[in-house]
């Protein structure tokens, strides 16, 4: 309410001008699922961003303490579900080093070669739904989907799912390789190489995307290891860190592959970070084909398996960042705990200083180049 | 940076070769995508003489979705046997992960094949037995992983030997 005696105009030099709320999302295109932003804005500058999550929240840590160890690998494809793939590797290796048990050589070529399948696929989705809010509406996302399509034609192929694969198993993978395999990848990577190059073309030179990405939004990469920012986003501010390199797992000792790190930590670094990826992705799913060897693809294990009391935590690079599955082990045929280091959920703790001081447009990019998915950071 | 906008041309020219392209999308209900040989599907598959009643499936389904009900009843050769009353499988909150398929000890569950289960009422998605004695029985696309293994693709009947675990 205004007083009389405090005249509130325009010309007035004790105008007040009060910041204005608005709420983004939940259902906001932009926001990538069911995510809200809390935005204070000063006209169009972004004074605070509040993340205001769990419309998604379904309780996997929970639901997992009431399933057997193999069941609960049906949860995982549901926390990041653009790459089922890497959270069932992430969840089964912890499992396997609670309980011990090997996998075959074969099963961890296999492996590798479906997370890095489900890597480029993951990335192409960043690309275009980033794409997509900067304003080329679903053009160029369009392209990036089309060779997504492709790379879930081939999950189908091995597991016969698209999105929810549960291919991975405690002890191995759950198929070998399908008649007609072979053919199907190499026609699909060949084919890649060119669409990567057409991407290139396409978004790299464009002004628009310049402008609009390049020396927005900095992250330091000392402000990146303080917050426990991982994957791309920490590998675009110059910090070298990449699981499988610094800790290989699986195979990823063996393969020849480069870590694309940029220095400036920017909207552009992050994009053109992930666009690498994809390309060393498709070097190493060349190389798994290439060295596969003979053999069987599981060790026995049993269905309703019960690994010794203890505890494990065992982390993986997914393709948002470091994915690590905490797991206690009571003897029974249950976890007594499952905890998840979602990467989505801790890379968003640099959203609000990424968005202070930019434009309402700007928090949108900030937001997409974050690469988060609301089913990890929900859980 | 040269001048503003060639950038924007060169992807518009990108955009521009596609109009040589065939299209990739294909128009759905009148043309179908084959699917690849291990789609997991909401048909099932139920070998009645080899089912034993033992809701293995049951308890390996991470939902419990299937129900099953049996009664023993005298057998010819064993003394007793379990028949199988009732065995629902609530594919309205089925998720398709054929782990049910994978469990069963005498490979008398397989799944695969259809995926178009529009229905008007969540009830009518239930599978029941005489539903499951109906399919025609032939493994669709979705049999327990480790078969493959000893050479069986899915395409012929299952012979009464072949049931049972190969490993696991």
């Amino acid at each position: 309410m205004q007083s009389p005696n405090q005249p509130n105009t325009v010309d007035s030099p004790d105008y007040d001008i009060e910041p204005v709320l608005l709420n983004l999302g939940p259902q906001h295109p932009s926001t990538h699922g069911v995510f809200r932003i809390r935005t204070l804005l000063d006209g169009e500058e972004v004074v605070d961003v509040e993340p205001v999550f769990g419309y998604l929240h379904r309780g996997s840590s929970k639901l997992a303490e009431e399933r057997s160890y193999t069941q609960v690998i049906t949860l995982t494809d549901r926390l990041d579900y653009l790459s089922g793939m890497t959270n069932n590797l992430a969840y089964v290796r912890a499992v396997e080093a609670l309980a011990g048990v090997e996998v075959p050589e074969r099963a961890q070529y296999l492996r590798v070669m479906t997370a890095e399948l489900m890597r480029i696929a993951s990335h192409l989705m960043a690309m275009g739904f980033l794409i997509n809010d900067l304003g080329a509406w679903v053009t160029p996302l369009m392209h990036m989907f089309r060779e997504r399509e492709k790379v879930l034609d081939l999950f189908e192929m091995i597991c016969g799912a698209r999105i929810t694969f549960s291919y991975m198993r405690i002890g191995g993978v759950s198929h070998d390789l399908p008649p007609g395999f072979d053919a199907a990848v190499n026609g699909f990577l060949d084919d890649f190489e060119e669409r990567v190059a057409e991407y290139e073309k396409l978004l790299l030179e464009n002004e628009i995307l310049v402008s609009r990405m390049k020396g927005i939004a900095q992250l330091t990469g000392e402000r990146a290891i303080e917050c426990s920012v991982t994957g791309p986003n920490l590998r675009a501010s110059g910090v070298n860190f990449d699981l499988r390199k610094q800790a290989p797992y699986e195979v990823y000792d063996r393969m020849n592959f480069d870590v694309p790190v940029t220095q400036n930590g920017d909207n552009w670094d992050r994009m053109w970070v992930r666009l690498q990826e994809m390309k060393e992705s498709a070097k190493m799913v060349r190389q798994c084909m290439a060295d596969l060897p003979d053999g069987i693809t599981r060790t026995e294990a049993d269905f309703f398996i019960r690994p010794p009391v203890g505890e494990v935590y065992s982390a993986i690079e997914a393709t948002k960042g470091e994915l690590g599955f905490y797991l206690v082990s009571d003897g029974t045929i249950a976890p007594y705990r499952c905890g998840i280091r979602a990467p989505s959920f801790i890379n968003l703790t640099v959203l609000r200083e990424l968005c202070i001081g930019w434009k309402l447009a700007d928090l949108i990019v900030n937001f997409g180049t974050l690469d988060i998915n609301v089913g990890e950071v929900d859980r | 940076m040269a001048l503003f906008g060639t950038g924007a041309i060169k992807g518009l020219m990108v955009t521009l070769g596609y109009i040589r392209r065939k299209p990739f999308t294909t128009q759905y209900p009148e043309d179908k995508l084959e699917q690849s040989p291990r789609f997991r599907g909401n048909t099932f598959v139920w070998y009645e003489e080899r089912c034993t009643g033992c809701a293995t499936c049951a308890k390996g389904c991470p939902l419990g979705i299937i129900r099953i009900v049996t009664h023993p009843e005298p057998h010819s050769q064993v003394g007793s046997d379990y028949h199988v009353d009732v065995f629902d499988i609530d594919t309205g909150r089925c998720m398709f992960c054929a782990l049910c398929v994978e469990v069963c000890p005498y490979d008398a569950l397989h799944m695969g094949g259809d995926f178009e289960q529009a229905s008007y009422g969540r009830e009518d998605m239930v599978i029941s037995v005489e539903d499951l004695k109906a399919m025609p029985k032939k493994p669709r696309t979705q049999f327990r992983p480790q078969m493959e293994m000893i050479g069986h693709d899915g395409k012929d009947e299952l012979e009464e030997h072949e049931a049972g675990r190969w490993s696991l």
